[in-house]
């Protein structure tokens, strides 16, 4: 029995929607996508025309999506947005090395500048060096702390206004509920913020984050992506099966198939979460006294951490030595 | 009857690094969950994880004859010769 689409009730169906549960055919979902995303950007205001938007382009499925549709909805719409594609090298080996030649071939197709910076040149420790040194625990929050840091980085020599990523509507619900099995009361209310970092409060700007895909399904890009023969690459990081979020995808996985709607749901419940009392002291924002970036603290993050690799690897350089 | 079964998303590594595969069965009548059985046998040991832990990997899509299984009862959905199978893994970084 053939099953039309319940949009244009004429085309074939090939797809039943997460987000709707509406079977729908190809064209009518390319629409729908496309369309929802433009509107998810006009009404959250994420762009001034004539803005230098640097595109956080890893090669994988999201951001390959992500440059696709946001050039393809620039130039339909006229945002007047200048684009440039910002991919950040991590020194994991067969991992980003396989990547970074799709994000080149992105760089082709769509005819847009790439900067690429790498940990190594940054920091002067890749991924790799890094796991060698601490082993295979915490290795996610090193790597999210230095590509934080790379990706404001880069915009800055780029001189752009704003970043965009293609975190998707399923990455933010597992954020929201890793955020939750973890008590951190600082970063739950912004788990799922459409646009981070432009408060410039205490004089202090940041470059904003933006997440154009805050809504869209992971399965949808993917349906998107393979339909439009779009080209990404897909291989889970070397360093990944003891990563907690892995862990956290599953259970929402899991809840999905019990309650369609459970990512839009995690999602909603972080919009209506209230601020945090506003007797607990927040962490202060300020500058970083080693680097100047962004922080929390007297010495960032980023400078923290790295700050603890050079002393294991002082120690061990010592120790070669005696 | 053959099946033909490819793999997108990285799930190739879990069939040594086959794209595309083909499979034979015996009997006349043959659903999805039977090709899924068939694959879990089939699958390197090591990988397994990847692909079907107590059900295949809720995060697999599945598309027969390049339409989501969604629209047909998914498991339970009847084959025909020579129909094609797709496993997209999204369970990997974007």
């Amino acid at each position: 029995m053939v099953k039309y689409c319940q949009s244009c009730n004429v085309q074939k169906a090939f797809m039943v929607r997460p987000k709707t549960g509406n079977l729908i055919c190809q064209n009518c979902f390319f629409q729908a996508f496309e369309d929802e995303i433009h509107h998810t950007i006009i009404s959250t205001q994420m762009f001034k025309p004539g803005e230098k938007i640097a595109i956080a382009a890893s090669g994988g499925k999201d951001s390959t999506v992500l440059v696709h549709v946001i050039t393809l909805l620039n130039k339909k719409y006229n945002y007047g947005l200048h684009l440039y594609l910002l991919s950040i090298d991590e020194g994991i080996k067969g991992y980003r090395d396989d990547s970074l030649e799709t994000v080149k071939q992105n760089q082709i197709t769509y005819e847009l500048d790439l900067k690429i910076l790498s940990y190594k040149e940054l920091f002067n420790w890749s991924m790799d060096e890094v796991v060698a040194q601490i082993g295979l625990n915490n290795n996610c929050t090193y790597c999210g702390v230095f590509r934080r840091q790379a990706l404001d980085r880069g915009a800055i020599q780029l001189g752009v206004d704003k970043i965009i990523t293609g975190h998707n509507a399923d990455d933010m619900a597992e954020t929201f509920l890793m955020n939750l099995l973890r008590g951190d009361i600082f970063r739950l209310p912004k788990s799922t913020a459409i646009i981070t970092g432009d408060d410039g409060d205490n004089g202090i700007a940041t470059l904003p984050r933006c997440k154009p895909f805050k809504y869209t399904y992971e399965k949808e890009i993917v349906m998107y992506a393979h339909y439009k023969k779009l080209i990404y690459f897909s291989t889970e990081c070397t360093y990944s099966p003891n990563a907690f979020r892995g862990h956290v995808r599953e259970l929402i996985k899991n809840l999905e198939a019990i309650r369609p709607s459970a990512v839009i749901d995690l999602i909603h419940s972080c919009e209506q979460l209230d601020a945090p009392n506003q007797n607990q002291k927040m962490p202060q924002k300020q500058l970083c006294q080693k680097c100047n970036l962004l922080s929390s603290n007297k010495i960032c993050k980023a400078c923290t951490l790295l700050e603890s690799l050079n002393q294991g690897r002082a120690k061990q350089i010592l120790q070669i030595q005696e | 009857m053959k099946i033909i079964v490819d793999f997108g998303g990285g799930l190739d590594v879990c069939f040594e690094n086959k794209k595309e595969i083909t499979l034979e069965f015996e009997e006349q009548q043959i659903k999805m969950a039977d090709v899924i059985i068939r694959l879990k046998t089939i699958c390197n040991p090591k990988k397994l994880d990847f692909f079907y832990t107590q059900q295949l990997r809720p995060g697999i899509l599945v598309l027969i004859n390049d339409a989501d299984w969604e629209l047909e009862d998914k498991e339970e959905a009847q084959l025909q010769h020579n129909d094609r199978v797709s496993f997209i893994s999204t369970l990997h970084g974007g």
